[in-house]
């Protein structure tokens, strides 16, 4: 079966990306949306007819999912078996993917058609969209870690042009810096941990480096470095990368301040697809991750999941933005999936992990994307990111506010919604493999119930404050995805991954064990109860709250002062004991060099000036005398 | 000789056919029709640049005089492809109202003419064959330099071309002759191991490469290239930038490497030693250039500093580098004349400080400009970039360390001077911006075609493999 058309997908948003780009002046608004929007669901369509056929045609032979290369192509040659290749791969994790990120990204182009309503810029915004489309494509595509890593930097850097697309805004080009820097340093470890594989491995290729027999052999060659292989040094490298992009605790800083880009970004970048890139790097090496010195790396993966995802949970208790009371749930969500796939193992049953995180990723993309486009709809409404700016708005939006309320119980992991499925199966998965790390999971699903319903009721509920002009619904392009991800929120749980995705790609059952969900649904009802009982209506309950927890309230607040620690060491440290020596040295000495080299150049260009005297007989004698003394020089020069 | 041998010329043949259909459509076609004559030229041209990609078989014609290959086919069509480029963006200017005569029909016949010449040269295999080719090519070019006869400066770069060619060409004859009396014969394959080591072969040596780095410009030999590139038509000078450079750094490489592969140890010093010079002395001239046209002659000069950098390796890898170095140096030096070219027409503006603000009023032609200034200047991931790294590899293979190392510091001071001009555009304000204008079809499609290639040729790589592998059919 012919497979190159595959090549299309991501190329459409590229060449939309060009075109958009090149005419910006010339397409205004609204043309420039209905032309993203049209090439992208062209590239959707092709993406579901794809994923589609994997599935249930070509894909599965012998009862084993096959990774085939739709797509290759070798691009740069080193040696025989080293060579840097573009290609297309088609898995089970590839394919989820070509379902998740075309579809978020419709929704998102289809929502801002609304939602950019006579922003300035309108067609940039749309030429970025389908830039980081193409992007998160070719990355969720790539055959080869070099692959993953040009389109890790790409999504870099147009995360880095939609964060800071209000560039007018000095807050919103700060954390533009900010995002793109954090990630950068994270990015560094990636680089060295692929140096370091193709080192040993000799090979960049997805196909071979998940191959046991080839696992195995490279067990046995490479070397020890400080008690570990050198490989599960490299892995941890990468995930230090992947831990960048997923905003995983210590690197999670940029996340909350990339709120600063326009919502509909923060639904389809920070929220649904470049976020969870980590947590796709991490199953994509999965086979590694697992095998090499019995799963330390995954330890490290599952244990910085365990701690993001309650550390954040914390900060989101107590934040007044609605913005980043998301970006914190997500947060803590990323970190249930790396925990997810940190306590999987491998083979049968012994999967469920590794099927659990992709199946969270699947269905918290909906949710959150849902949220947070809700969210968007609501400042649009009231020109406001905090809640002390809403209040009572479920009578003025009602479409908004059943799609919220959907997405705040599918988070919450209430049945039947799709979080529920997901959720169950990484506690069961937790429950199995490491129970300490299902404490935290389970504590933290309770959390996840509150906060989010703190924030429901915070915005649709509480008293009404003063409007200056009344809320409105949002118009039809902004209310139309949010019942399709609404829809999607409800009924994608159903979908039986066990049937498509697992470490080993041969399909499996699990089935709910109902102790287990009784359990994860009680402590989300009490959550819900709780934040029902503190803000439904205005009361002072949760003010005494906050007062009798004090400092500690104050350090959630702060967001436990990462920031500033960050802030002390580069500022303090960095650039006044390091930096500043280098930069007086840099200034005097380098400078000096080439300043002096640089007036020599002008100082000589000005003496030999009058060589060029425009007389043809000077040049005759000049041509003559040269190739005259270029005889002379070369007859004396050797010797008979 | 049947018609299947002669089908190895198809190349020439074809242009020849075209030169004289020209004739006969320039007759035909008088007064306000003449325009069409353009339009007729450049629509052939295209016709048998796409035929010219057919494939072609290998071998010798005329008693071994004229030669063909896969790697001269691959390179003819390189020089094709150029001279469509160029004649894309001549037609706009050869139409002008305001040039005062219209002899559109010679100005193609004269450009065709001398790339009829240029394709016997790089086939050439005998050394009165190069010299009859390496004529046929020059003085077309003379005609054309002096193409706007009203004009005082294009008059005065047509004298100064002929007589720095007759120079030039007397000096390579004499060389030719004393190569024949240190080797007995003419023909190339004749001579290889046959020259000898001796005063008279060495100086035959110096004589011909000196014919040829008149047509390179090479230091000292360059002193004609900016004069005449600044008062010739820019098409002109389009053209004498690089399809006649690019023929005749082919030529003598090959010539180099093979003919006269046992002089090794004195041609590379002598390289050595000119691509240094060379480097330095176009990069302090440019440094101080006001004019464009003059700017980008010296720009080209420090260039063939750096190709013969990259021939000092004297290997096929050095063969495929250096062919791969000016096909994209051919793309990126048309873009940045053609800019030149049409501002030059539109507005009469030639100087850097008139470009002031010439980003606020034209964007695409400016970032034009700044791709193809770029790519010369080498900054990745435009094509330039790649060519010139090729170059260093190439050079520090052998151990010339020195040598990257210098023309390192040179490509540091090309990209002040590249930048300047890119500031004057796109950061400088100015009161008096050239207006914008709207460019003819004709134009815009060259100037994509251009664009597209700067980043083509440098990312995709199968298009260096190829050039790999054709440079196979060499003896070395």
């Amino acid at each position: 079966m012919d497979l190159t058309y595959t090549v299309l997908i991501p190329l459409i948003p590229l060449f939309m990306f060009l075109f958009l780009g090149l005419n910006y002046k010339r397409i205004k608004e609204p043309l420039s949306g209905y032309i993203g929007t049209a090439g992208l669901l062209i590239t959707a369509l092709l993406s579901f007819y794809t994923a589609y056929q994997y599935f249930f045609n070509y894909g599965k032979v012998d009862e084993v999912y096959q990774k085939i290369y739709a797509f290759n192509t070798v691009w740069i040659h080193f040696t025989e078996s080293l060579h840097i290749d573009m290609g297309v791969l088609l898995d089970p994790i590839s394919a989820v993917m070509l379902i998740v990120v075309p579809l978020i990204s419709l929704m998102v182009h289809l929502y801002s058609i609304g939602y950019m309503h006579k922003e300035p810029g309108f067609t940039r915004f749309y030429a970025y969209l389908s830039l980081f489309t193409f992007s998160m494509l070719g990355l969720v595509l790539a055959t080869n870690l070099f692959q993953i890593y040009i389109f890790w930097e790409l999504v870099g850097v147009s995360s880095y042009l939609l964060i800071g697309y209000y560039y007018e805004k000095p807050s919103a080009i700060l954390a533009a810096k900010k995002a793109f820097i954090v990630t950068r340093f994270a990015d560094f470890g990636f680089l060295v941990g692929i140096l370091m594989i193709s080192y040993y491995a000799q090979t960049f290729d997805f196909k071979i480096l998940n191959d046991l027999d080839f696992i195995n052999n490279l067990k046995m060659q490479t070397g020890i470095f400080m008690g570990l292989s050198v490989i599960t040094v490299a892995l941890v490298l990468i995930f230090i990368g992947g831990a960048g992009k997923s905003a995983m605790f210590p690197l999670h800083i940029w996340l909350p301040d990339a709120m600063e880009g326009p919502t509909p970004v923060s639904a389809l970048i920070h929220a649904a697809t470049m976020v969870v890139a980590g947590v796709y790097l991490v199953a994509r090496l999965f086979p590694m991750f697992y095998f090499f010195d019995d799963g330390f790396a995954l330890h490290v993966v599952a244990w910085t999941g365990a701690f993001t995802t309650f550390f954040a949970a914390i900060i989101a208790f107590t934040q007044y933005d609605i913005k980043r009371v998301l970006a914190f749930s997500t947060m803590s969500q990323i970190g249930y999936m790396m925990l997810a796939l940190g306590v999987s193992g491998y083979g049968g049953h012994e999967g469920l992990g590794f099927m659990a995180g992709i199946f969270h990723l699947f269905t918290h993309a909906m949710f959150k994307a849902l949220l947070f486009l809700g969210a968007g709809a609501i400042i649009h409404a009231v020109h406001s990111n905090y809640m002390q700016d809403m209040g009572g708005l479920r009578k003025y939006m009602p479409i908004t506010h059943i799609t919220f309320l959907i997405a705040a119980l599918a988070i919450s992991g209430i049945p039947p919604f799709a979080g529920f499925f997901s959720k169950d199966e990484i506690l069961a998965a937790a429950f199995e493999h490491n129970f300490p790390v299902f404490v935290i999971g389970y504590i933290v699903a309770g959390m996840t119930a509150f906060y989010m319903f703190r924030l429901y009721f915070r915005i649709f509920w509480w008293n009404e404050p003063d409007y200056k002009h009344k809320p409105h619904e949002a118009p039809k392009a902004m209310t139309i995805p949010l019942l399709i991800l609404a829809f999607m929120s409800i009924f994608s749980g159903f979908i039986p991954f066990d049937e498509f995705v697992s470490p080993d790609n041969k399909p499996f059952h699990s089935h709910i064990d109902w102790t287990l969900a009784g359990l994860s649904i009680g402590i989300g009802v009490l959550g819900i109860l709780a934040a029902l009982l503190f803000y439904k209506k205005e009361k002072d309950l949760s003010q005494r709250f906050r007062y009798a927890f004090g400092d500690f309230y104050k350090w959630t607040f702060n967001k436990f002062y990462i920031d500033d620690i960050y802030f002390f060491v580069t500022k303090t440290i960095i650039f006044k004991y390091v930096s500043s020596p280098f930069a007086w040295f840099d200034r005097h000495v380098v400078d000096g060099t080439m300043n002096g080299i640089g007036n020599g150049t002008v100082w000589i260009s000005t003496k030999i000036k009058k060589l060029q005297s425009g007389r043809v007989q000077d040049y005759a004698m000049f041509f003559v005398s040269g190739v005259l003394i270029l005889i002379l020089i070369v007859w004396f020069s050797i010797n008979y | 000789m049947d018609l299947n041998s002669l089908m190895l010329m198809r190349h020439e043949l074809i242009l020849t056919l075209l030169i004289l259909i020209l004739l006969v459509v320039d007759i035909v076609f008088t007064g306000e029709n003449k325009k069409k004559v353009s339009y007729i030229a450049v629509g052939l041209f295209a016709v048998y640049t796409v035929i010219g990609f057919l494939p072609l078989k290998e071998g010798t014609l005329f008693g071994g005089m004229f030669e063909t290959n896969r790697m001269i086919f691959t390179f003819k069509n390189i020089l094709n492809i150029g001279v469509l480029l160029i004649s894309l963006l001549s037609i706009n200017w050869l139409n002008n109202k305001s040039l005062k005569h219209q002899k559109i029909g010679e100005f193609f016949i004269l450009l065709f003419s001398s790339l009829l010449g240029m394709f016997f040269l790089i086939s050439s295999r005998n050394f009165l064959m190069l010299y009859l080719s390496l004529e046929l090519s020059t003085l077309p070019v003379t005609a054309l330099a002096a193409y706007d006869i009203y004009s005082r400066k294009s008059s005065e770069a047509g004298i100064k071309l002929i007589l720095s060619a007759a120079l030039s060409s007397g000096i390579f004859l004499f060389g030719i002759s004393f190569i024949y009396a240190a080797g007995g014969s003419l023909y190339f394959h004749d001579l290889v191991g046959n020259i000898g080591h001796s005063y008279l072969s060495i100086a035959g040596l110096v004589m011909f490469f000196a014919g040829f780095a008149f047509k390179i410009s090479l230091v000292p030999f360059h002193f004609w290239t900016a004069d005449v590139y600044e008062g010739a038509p820019t098409p002109v000078s389009n053209y004498l930038s690089v399809i006649s450079k690019s023929a005749a750094v082919f030529i003598l490489m090959i010539t180099l490497f093979v003919t006269f592969r046992e002089l090794i140890d004195i041609w590379v010093p002598m390289l050595y030693g000119i691509s240094i010079l060379t480097m330095f002395i176009g990069n302090f001239f440019a440094l101080r250039q006001q004019n464009l046209k003059r700017f980008l002659a010296f720009s080209s000069v420090a260039q063939a500093g750096f190709v013969m950098m990259g021939m000092l390796a004297a290997d096929k890898l050095a063969v495929a580098t250096v062919i791969y170095f000016m096909a994209i140096y051919i793309f990126s030096n048309i873009g940045a004349f053609g800019v030149v070219q049409i501002v030059s027409i539109f507005s009469g503006k030639e100087n850097i400080d008139d470009y002031n603000g010439f980003y606020r009023t034209n964007p695409n032609l400016a970032l034009v400009l700044m791709l193809s200034l770029f790519s010369l200047a080498g900054i990745p991931p435009i094509a330039g970039f790649f060519g010139k790294f090729f170059l260093y590899t190439s050079a520090a293979s052998k151990g010339y360390y020195l040598l990257v190392f210098i023309a390192v510091v040179n490509v540091t001071i090309s990209l002040y001077y590249y930048l300047l001009v890119v500031r004057a555009a796109f950061l400088r304000r100015s009161d008096n911006p050239i207006p914008y204008f709207k460019n003819d079809v004709l134009t815009r499609i060259g100037l994509i075609i251009v664009v597209v290639s700067l980043f083509l040729i440098g990312l995709y790589s199968p298009l260096y493999d190829y050039i790999n592998s054709v440079v196979n059919v060499l003896n070395i």
